[in-house]
């Protein structure tokens, strides 16, 4: 068993990892903004805001992916479409597979980021707003500049550990046909009877990705503190 | 939503409901039992014991649960005749075994880390009193260090047996019959995914809050000799439903 023959299927995986990664930043990016909104709620002192936030995050939080990721894929296109189709009698609304993968991830995984960004906003002193308010900054440039900015540092370590759950659960998007990593993986297995191997390949080629990630994240929290005295033990 | 749809797959969706939580309920004690020897071997000072269970963690924690299945439902197929000569083919030709073998070392992995983080909370405080009271290394183990490190570990440990819970809805991938596959069929039959997709998510929520409940309920015993905080609620019940709330 040789783990670099492709027998001519190398670009197909290429092509498959690309989709993977793709699909995996894009939910990254869709996910911290529904977690900075879910955060928002959580810590707003509206009280819709605030049960509205926390029924986002419970449903989210207490249904397997699997199901999310079938209701939302399947289900919500064709809702739109339906309203679509009363509003504008003829015309198909279609919804690229791709994007649509991408927001559903994001949207579950938003319900996890709102957790790690509503304790990174509580972990900022609050003697740094206090003293931005007293030297005459308005609440919105309180919060742009002192409270957003010092919020990162605190939520890096939890962004990091969203991603690695987020990036396994692309391999989900196989189940509902988009063409990942895993899809071409188990494509490549049956055609050359070598299931083992190629599904081996799949298994090295995440476990590239989880080994990268973590150098990536170190080197960002790092930075991210590069301005805090370190204490030595 | 339909439902009569609903009344008319009931009966399936428990039984699809049950299997969900027997599964559970044999991989969580499984991985439990597998993750304890993994931590305490992961925080070993000597390298051969150190170095193998870090692997085993890593490798666990660092590929989607659904390739693990795959590897070993559909792809241990590819060395049938080598599997049979050993006598091992009957267990790997069952999804059932191999649903529950993958489950019970994919949430090992992960207890372990839990694990791993508990045991190193634990006071130094606390073992160098034991060992001070003359206990050997692996009285302190049982006495001393793993019950503070369940009490550490519990809330963490309490989200993986969540999550592994709703994990199990993957196994129907490999053809185990479950709560999802359930839903999978009668959604694929009837075209009304809403209401199935919805009902089941709606089934999953409550066994999942009841685990959390349950568990809460495991913490407040576990925490029974910790004085109060001044306006802590006071009764178990009380307290577990401040854990179903945080």
């Amino acid at each position: 068993m040789n783990l670099l023959d492709f027998s001519g299927y190398g670009d197909e995986i290429a092509r498959g990892l690309a989709l993977t990664l793709s699909v995996g930043v894009g939910a990254l990016v869709v996910a911290i903004l529904c977690g900075l909104l879910g955060a928002a709620g959580k810590l707003s002192h509206s009280w819709a805001a605030q049960k509205a936030a926390f029924v986002y995050t419970t449903l989210v939080r207490g249904v397997p992916e699997l199901v999310l990721i079938i209701l939302l894929y399947y289900g919500v296109p064709t809702a739109v479409q339906n309203v679509v189709r009363l509003a504008v009698p003829g015309y198909r609304l279609d919804f690229n597979p791709a994007v649509t993968a991408v927001v559903v991830i994001g949207l579950i995984y938003g319900a996890f980021m709102a957790e790690v960004f509503r304790g990174a906003f509580l972990a900022v002193p609050p003697g740094q707003m206090e003293t931005a308010r007293a030297y005459g900054m308005s609440r919105r440039q309180t919060f742009f500049r002192i409270h957003m900015p010092q919020m990162w540092r605190f939520a890096l370590p939890g962004i990091g550990n969203v991603w690695m759950v987020l990036i396994k659960a692309t391999a989900l998007v196989s189940v509902v046909g988009l063409k990942d990593t895993l899809y071409w993986s188990g494509k490549a297995g049956e055609a050359l009877f070598e299931p083992f191997k190629f599904f081996l390949i799949a298994a090295l080629i995440f476990l590239g990705i989880t080994f990268v990630s973590e150098q990536v994240f170190r080197i960002a929290e790092r930075r991210a503190s590069r301005g805090v005295a370190r204490v030595r033990h | 939503m339909d439902f009569g749809l609903i009344i008319d797959s009931w009966p399936a969706l428990m039984r699809g409901a049950v299997m969900t939580l027997t599964l559970t309920a044999i991989a969580v004690p499984a991985g439990l039992a597998l993750a304890l020897p993994l931590a305490v071997a992961r925080l070993s000072h000597r390298l051969w014991l150190r170095l193998p269970s870090y692997a085993v963690i890593y490798v666990f924690r660092g590929t989607p649960l659904l390739i693990q299945l795959y590897l070993i439902y559909y792809g241990l197929g590819q060395f049938n005749a080598v599997l049979k000569s050993w006598g091992v083919w009957w267990f790997f030709r069952n999804e059932l075994y191999c649903a529950l073998l993958v489950l019970s070392l994919n949430t090992g992995a992960y207890t372990a880390e839990i694990f791993r983080g508990a045991i190193s909370g634990v006071p130094s405080g606390f073992i160098e009193a034991a060992q001070a009271s003359g206990m050997s290394w692996f009285t302190r183990l049982r006495r001393i260090v793993l019950p503070s490190a369940f009490r550490l570990a519990w809330p963490a440990y309490t989200n993986e047996v969540v999550f592994l819970m709703q994990a199990t809805s993957l196994v129907s991938l490999i053809t185990v019959i479950e709560l999802f596959r359930v839903t999978k069929t009668m959604a694929d039959r009837t075209f009304d995914i809403y209401t199935m997709y919805i009902t089941t998510g709606l089934i999953y929520l409550m066994i999942s809050y009841g685990i959390i409940l349950l568990f809460g309920l495991i913490e407040a015993y576990l925490m029974r000799h910790m004085p109060l905080a001044p306006n802590a609620r006071k009764t178990i019940n009380q307290r577990a439903l401040a854990v179903l709330m945080r």
